[in-house]
């Protein structure tokens, strides 16, 4: 049994220097055989971990990561969580998330520091206003709060943002969500990973998968740098680098991995205190607990699994920010960074068994997976244990790109968030 | 009171022009070539900051870019102040003012510093594991750490100041004007290679230029001196550049590399004014020699951090350089012998220097025999266990240490100090190496990462190549630059070097104290105050990697991005977790390697020039009469022209029934025309079109549709042929470069057989359209010549003409369901015949339209537009446009996904009309349909794509898409907003004019 | 920031070019004849190799020509590149 983090577990631990505090998750070497395998050891594969042993009862599972967890997209991205999708389909599945993360703190035992502080997304020509309009009645249709916002109560919720209408695109209007925010992402894989492990789950760091096993058209275990791991289901979770084990099945997805770069500003005192996005002035903002301005955009616009981008796509980003807030000219940029992102053609994940029995992927997620991490992981453990999509996910199938059923989310998630 | 703290002997300062700033309020003087941290140590100012997470008072402890205490708020005005500033890098300028950040009411009283006495409830990444009660109240614990967090402020106006952009090319480029990389500089440029070298100082010379000590000399000469002369000859370099106060802040592949120059941070307030602030190189180069040299790394000890505990190496600087004196009984603290150079120049300059502690058991180098002979008092084999002073470092108490170096042993001394200079050995800075994609090595006698060999054409040399002795830096930096540079000899060969070489080394990476590590506070990362504890405790819990314990410790992330912490972070890792050094890698350095401002990286496209403006040639006419704009892409379009007091929806429906009634004419330059000529011409046309475009007689015009490879439809347009081989094809505003990069990527890739050009050719026509039943009189006043009768310039057909002497292309086609014609000129004459057609028309009432207008009229007859009716998920099948696919081509682009099961699906949404039960009240576009607003979940059916009211038909018109739609006409259904239900009928997509009668009335 | 050695042009900075994608998947001629499978092959499924891939470019800031590329996705090096219609010059 896991100590119970609290203010109480604090101070007791204060007075012995805090020399007493348990791992938060053990360092297993793998073992011979597992009901199930999850490859990829980020947010969404641990929750998939998480909920396949609290909701599934299967704890004799293990995650595999071939570097640290946590390290991949999940701790790259800028931890913006909304879902307010177009498609009913999307939305359901982004508001499932929602959901979850609205207690998700409560039910890891570790803060998870959701901050619904609101996400916009703005309006810059008459195309957009359309487009976000017919987001908004759908949304509100299907149970979800995000409202239209002219401009002057886009100015009053956010009073930074340059909405004078003699700029190149003036601000016409926005939409709001409100209960969409922003989390700490390192500790959701941390928090998913202290709450698999305490059920059982076997973590197993620095093991990368070097080949997949098969018998027939089933599957039969992985090759790892760890050995071979005996077991009948896959679930792989590996967001830009899906593809790569996808080859090792010659399975072929339609992905494409870019590289996303995100950059933060030297932290300062409170100046925004919510989320910001744009389509057409390609940027968003949002300012983290320490003060940093947490800033992105769109993809850069080939393939690459370097993990860099070029510097373009930044200084397109922070033109688009200089734009809107005209006042962070003077701001720092303090690192910046990138990560591999794998898009699918119409924007939206898969979360999916494949024509191979007990091989299933979860990916696609483009540049907005890491909102839908709880959701993700609850779904795809659903889909693993029982062999068949939830509701949920049943349109995010790999087939509907053979049937032509796409999920076009394009519109709701043009801008990499 | 303060005291002055000012020697006389440096000549980097010049001590006749006086310098006035303000800091925290009060008036105080440096000099001209003082930094603001200088000037206040001269100022016996050591408090500047409070830290981030226990507001501990925090003095300067560098004198460079790796700063991690003093940094400051500088100026104050909302536009132009600037937070996070470091003390260290701020030239001194008349006006300066200076405040401390992170604190309240003020540095020397601060209210935050109870967090301090909160501590030990507080360690590493508490966060997580508390605030989760009440679950809703997670957002005001959260309100209150954000106040708490955070360092300096944000302006809250736009600046002022101007930013600027340069490219540069060279064959070699230096990063660093140290020894080093002046001997670099000097080499290449003598070699006729045409080479930049970078200095982020104001002036060349590292920390060898004020090297005065004897041990240390080139031929004969200090080696300040010979350098100074090495400097000077650089001048008659004609194949160099040099560049001063100018960092380099990224290095991408392909040897990419940015650069920030300062050009006016260091100017006073009245000559920054109108000029550039800063601007940034793009710097491609041939290859890159990079020369940054070393940090001095500090010691991890009891309560390091108070001001006045400052490196040793920075002590010497402040002496030497500045001619500032830290403080009047400064000890030294150390484990290598840097911190006897600094002792000697001290003494030299008459500072009392109470005693060096090294942590060694002895050393045999020149350069402590020659503090020994200074009569300098030497600790060996101790550590200092502690110190003491609140706001200022008071003493400091030593123990000697137990022989294996884990404990401490015998009685305790106490000291006491104004200033305490630590060393801990040296970091080579290797950031722009890593930055490049380089690999590290790891070098276990100093506990040094190194370059490896590079892949892309760069070297490293001097110290940040690991070269500490100043022999080794000049023999192994020109071996090294001849070898890269492909060259023979160099001025630097069979040069007399002396030079103290370090013998004795030891190093230890937590020190110990006499107390329980629980009970001490061996602070890692100054500006983050994490600890050596907090590593430990994040060990303990299971985080193992290097990444994972910086993140959970946030150790390195502060503005100065770990240069001072994360050796030792690492150190205490390894050593904790038996693992070596070597094999625990390092964390990541990422761009840029000094905060860099948002504005230099952005130059001089702000504001206006954030994105270029086009304008048609009949822009300024449409600005006299006080139109109003559309931004469409990157056009800027006339979407209504209010007369006065009118509002939008007067205008238009003025506009619209003006058009129907009389005359419209409408700006359409911004129509993407693409010329397209060559043999396979009409083949191709086949081939992207949807439609059959062989029979398309001369002189005859087209509709056409255009689909994405998936079957969805992509954009739409008139194409005319203007010869057997020629066609000038126009698509939408905004699709018009996809259109044809799409289109050249066909050619290129699949058919390369074909024998087409494309010529994009938008900007070289304006384009007036007339419409309307009197637009055909309007025409013949304009171009008497041209026979406009229906036989024999029917509708869908193109006429070449001439209006005087000017060509000009007639196409007869309507987007408005009128009678109307698109007269295409050069642009240069399009406004001269804009006014002309204005003129003509006037007897009409001729009625300048926008897009608005235009909207509104093509719904009237149910025109689509591409990408406001189709959202890249609707085909021509569901557009009801099945007549525009042709049967008899066996294929065009997306034809084959059209045959997909769902995209055969019956039940698709298509495109339909919709009348409001109430005839007055217009949907909003966007808006969704439902057939019962009371099923739960709510299915909606589709949405409003364009929603007008028309003046010609007086009623509310749109056009939607719905599920099954084709099939519903005449079904009601439901348009659920917020606040009512709105009840529509379905109809068909034509509201006016369904026999087409008014396009030859 | 690559620098893109078009085959045309010469070498030019990557931000005059555009990508296209994995290059060889040659348009089906016979559509027709494909099932759903098939042509959702040809319109959808990708390798996304992570080492040298053969991909399209298209110099759209220049001479606006495509070409082909054989960059290594794991480290962004150019190994060749080579007119439209020609076979790679690297395995």
């Amino acid at each position: 049994m896991k100590n119970k983090y609290s203010i109480f577990s604090l101070i007791k631990n204060a007075f012995s220097y805090h020399e007493n505090w348990q791992r938060a998750w053990r360092d297993p070497e793998p073992k011979k055989e597992y009901d199930a395998i999850i490859v990829g050891g980020g947010g969404h594969g641990l929750a998939t971990a998480f909920y396949l042993a609290k909701k599934h009862n299967m704890t004799n599972i293990a995650v595999v990561e071939k570097g640290w967890i946590g390290g991949g997209n999940t701790g790259r991205n800028t931890t913006i969580i909304r879902s307010n999708y177009l498609w009913d389909a999307s939305a359901g599945l982004y508001d499932h998330a929602l959901k979850i993360w609205e207690k998700l703190s409560q039910e890891l035992n570790y803060n998870v520091m959701f901050s619904q502080r609101g996400v916009m997304n703005l309006a810059h020509n008459l195309q957009d206003v359309r487009d976000l309009k017919r987001r908004t009645h759908a949304n509100r249709l299907n149970g979800i709060d995000a409202v239209w916002l002219n401009t002057e109560e886009v100015k009053k919720f956010c009073p930074i943002i340059n909405t004078s209408q003699d700029i190149r695109y003036p601000v016409l209007g926005g939409t709001l969500q409100r209960r969409a925010g922003t989390a700490r992402h390192d500790a959701v894989a941390w928090g998913y990973a202290r709450g698999a492990d305490a059920m059982g789950v076997d973590i197993i760091q620095n093991c990368e998968v070097k080949g997949i096993k098969r018998n027939g058209n089933s599957v039969e275990g992985i090759e790892t740098t760890k050995g071979f791991i005996k077991t009948k289901k896959i679930g792989v979770v590996a967001a830009g680098h899906s593809s790569v084990i996808a080859n090792m099945v010659d399975l072929k997805l339609p992905l494409e991995s870019k590289p996303l770069q995100a950059l933060v500003s030297e932290p300062v005192k409170p100046i925004i205190d919510t989320v910001v996005m744009s389509n057409a002035v390609h940027a968003y903002v949002s300012q983290s607990d320490k003060g940093e301005l947490v800033i992105g955009a769109g993809t850069d616009p080939y393939v690459s699994y370097t993990q860099r981008g070029s510097h373009d796509v930044v200084e397109g980003t922070l033109k688009a920010i200089l734009e809107l807030y005209p006042i962070f000219s003077r701001m720092k940029m303090l690192r910046q960074w990138g990560g591999i992102v794998d898009i699918c053609p119409d924007a939206s994940p898969i979360i999916s068994k494949t024509n191979i029995k007990g091989l299933y992927f979860n990916c696609g997620w483009g540049t907005g997976g890491f909102k839908a991490t709880p959701g993700s992981g609850d779904l795809f453990a659903h889909t693993i244990a029982n062999d068949e999509p939830h509701k949920l996910n049943a349109d995010f199938n790999i087939n509907r790109f053979v049937s032509g059923d796409l999920v076009d989310e394009h519109g709701a998630a043009a801008v990499a968030h | 009171m303060s005291k002055n703290l000012r020697i006389t002997n440096s000549k980097f300062i010049d001590q006749t022009s006086r310098i006035s700033f303000k800091f925290d309020g009060k008036t105080l003087y440096g000099f001209k070539g003082d930094t603001l941290a200088s000037a206040l140590l001269a100022n016996d100012i050591h408090l500047v900051g409070r830290s981030f997470k226990y507001h501990r008072p925090r003095g300067i402890m560098t004198c460079g870019s790796e700063e991690p205490n003093a940094i400051v708020q500088l100026g104050n005005d909302p536009s132009m102040t600037e937070p996070n500033t470091r003390a260290t890098e701020i030239e001194l300028y008349e006006g300066l003012e200076a405040t401390s950040q992170n604190c309240w009411p003020s540095v020397n009283f601060d209210i935050g510093a109870i967090n301090n006495f909160f501590s030990p409830f507080i360690p590493a990444a508490f966060y997580y594991k508390t605030f989760m009660w009440p679950a809703s109240f997670w957002e005001k614990y959260e309100y209150f750490i954000r106040k708490s967090a955070g360092l300096g402020k944000s302006p809250t106006k736009p600046d002022r100041d101007i930013y600027d952009h340069r490219y540069l090319h060279c064959d070699v480029l230096i990063i660093g004007g140290g020894i080093s990389g002046i001997i670099a500089a000097k080499t290449a440029a003598q070699n006729n290679l045409n080479t930049v070298l970078l200095e982020d100082k104001n002036n060349l010379g590292g920390t060898t230029i004020f090297q005065n000590n004897e041990c240390f000399k080139i031929n004969n000469s200090y080696s300040n001196e010979w350098l100074s002369k090495e400097i000077v000859s650089l001048n008659s370099l004609k194949n160099l550049t040099i560049k001063t106060r100018t960092t380099l802040a990224a290095y991408h592949s392909y040897n990419y590399l940015l650069a920030r120059e300062n050009l006016t941070d260091h100017l006073s307030l009245n000559e920054k004014k109108d000029k550039i602030r800063q601007r940034l190189w793009k710097i491609r180069a041939k290859k890159v020699i990079i020369a940054t040299g070393a940090m001095e790394r500090p010691l991890i000890f009891n309560n390091n951090d108070r001001p006045g505990i400052i490196l040793s190496s920075s002590i010497k600087k402040y002496i030497d350089y500045y001619g500032v004196k830290c403080g009047q009984k400064i000890s030294l603290f150390t484990n290598n012998d840097t911190a006897y150079e600094t002792a000697i120049s001290l003494s030299k300059s008459g500072v009392n220097v109470n005693s060096v502690i090294d942590i060694r058991d002895k050393s045999n180098s020149s350069i402590v025999k020659e503090a020994e002979k200074l009569g300098i008092k030497i600790h060996w084999k101790h550590t200092v266990v502690n110190t003491n002073g609140y706001k200022k470092i008071k003493s400091i108490e030593l123990m000697k240490l137990s022989d294996d170096g884990t404990n401490v042993v015998g009685n305790k001394l106490n000291e006491e100090c104004d200033c305490l200079g630590i060393s801990g050995g040296w970091t080579p800075r290797v950031h722009l190496f890593t930055q490049s994609g380089g690999k590290l090595k790891f070098r276990d006698k100093d506990n040094v990462f190194l370059p490896t060999k590079s892949k892309s054409e760069q070297i490293s040399i001097g110290s940040c190549n690991g070269d500490f002795e100043l022999d080794d830096v000049i023999k192994n930096s020109n071996n090294l630059i001849k070898e890269f540079l492909n060259i023979n000899s160099s001025d630097y060969e069979n040069l007399e070097i002396n030079c103290s070489r370090e013998i004795d080394k030891k190093n230890i990476w937590l020190l110990p104290s006499d107390k329980p590590l629980g009970k001490t506070k061996p602070f890692l990362d100054f500006q983050n105050d994490s600890t050596a504890k907090d590593v430990k405790l994040a060990l303990r819990e299971g985080f193992k990697s290097i990444e994972h314990v910086k993140r959970y410790t946030t150790t390195g992330m502060g503005t100065d991005q770990g240069k001072l912490s994360n050796m030792h972070a690492l150190g205490i890792i390894a050593e904790t977790a038996e693992v070596k050094m070597g094999e625990l890698g390092t964390t990541t350095f990422r761009p840029p390697y000094t905060p860099l401002t948002f504005g230099t990286i952005v130059g001089r496209n702000v504001g206006k020039f954030f994105d270029i403006t086009r304008k048609t040639p009949i822009h300024d006419w449409h600005v006299e009469k006080k139109a109003e704009f559309e931004n469409v892409g990157q056009w800027k379009r006339a979407w209504y022209y209010p007369k006065e007091n009118e509002t939008m929806h007067q205008a238009v429906q003025r506009e619209s029934k003006a058009a129907r009634d009389s005359a419209g004419i409408l700006d359409a330059s911004t129509l993407g025309k693409i010329d397209i000529q060559g043999t396979d011409s009409s083949e191709f046309l086949n081939r992207v079109y949807t439609n059959d475009w062989s029979k398309l007689e001369i002189g005859k015009c087209r509709y056409g549709l255009m689909l994405n490879e998936d079957g969805m439809v992509y954009d739409d347009g008139v194409t005319t042929r203007l010869g057997e081989n020629h066609y000038l094809m126009t698509t939408t505003t905004g699709g018009a470069a996809n259109v044809l990069s799409k289109m050249e990527d066909y050619l290129q890739t699949e058919w390369p057989e074909l024998d087409v050009y494309f010529t994009s050719v938008t900007d070289h026509y304006g384009t007036v359209s007339i419409c309307g039943p009197n637009s055909k009189k309007i025409l013949s006043k304009v171009i008497p010549d041209l026979d406009l009768s229906d036989e024999n310039f029917p509708h869908m057909s193109f006429k070449n003409a001439m209006i005087g002497k000017i060509r000009c292309r007639v196409m007869r086609i309507s987007f408005t369901g009128e009678q109307s014609y698109e007269i295409n000129v050069q642009s240069g004459y399009a406004k001269s015949l804009w006014e002309k057609c204005f003129d003509a028309g006037k007897e009409f009432n001729i009625t300048p339209y926008g897009t608005e207008t235009m909207h509104l009229l093509r719904a009237e007859k149910g025109f689509i537009i591409a990408g406001q009716d189709t959202d890249g998920t609707i085909t021509p099948v569901d557009l009801q446009m099945d007549w525009i696919i042709s049967k008899k081509k066996y294929d065009f682009v997306g034809k084959r996904s059209l045959y997909r099961t769902d995209t055969i699906r019956e039940d698709r949404k298509q495109l339909v009309g919709l009348l409001t039960d109430d005839p007055n009240e217009v949907l909003e576009e966007g808006a969704q349909i439902v057939e019962d607003a009371n099923k739960k979940p709510v299915e909606m059916l589709g949405h409003v794509t364009s929603s007008y009211f028309s003046p010609n038909l007086n009623k509310s018109i749109a056009l939607a898409v719905v599920k099954s739609g084709k099939k519903l006409n005449g079904k009601k259904m439901i348009v659920p907003m917020k606040n009512k239900t709105i009840g529509v009928t379905i109809t068909e997509t034509v509201f006016l004019d369904k026999k087409n009668k008014r396009l030859n009335a | 920031m690559f620098l893109i050695n078009c085959p045309y042009c010469g070498e030019r900075d990557q931000s005059e070019f555009s990508s296209g994608g994995e290059a060889h998947i040659v348009r089906p001629k016979q559509p027709k004849e494909l099932s759903d499978d098939q042509w959702a092959e040809f319109l959808f499924m990708r390798k996304n190799i992570k080492g040298v891939q053969f991909e399209r470019w298209n110099h759209a800031h220049g001479c606006r020509k495509w070409f082909n590329m054989a960059r290594d996705t794991s480290n962004d090096k150019i190994h060749a590149v080579y007119k439209m219609g020609e076979k790679p010059p690297i395995k």
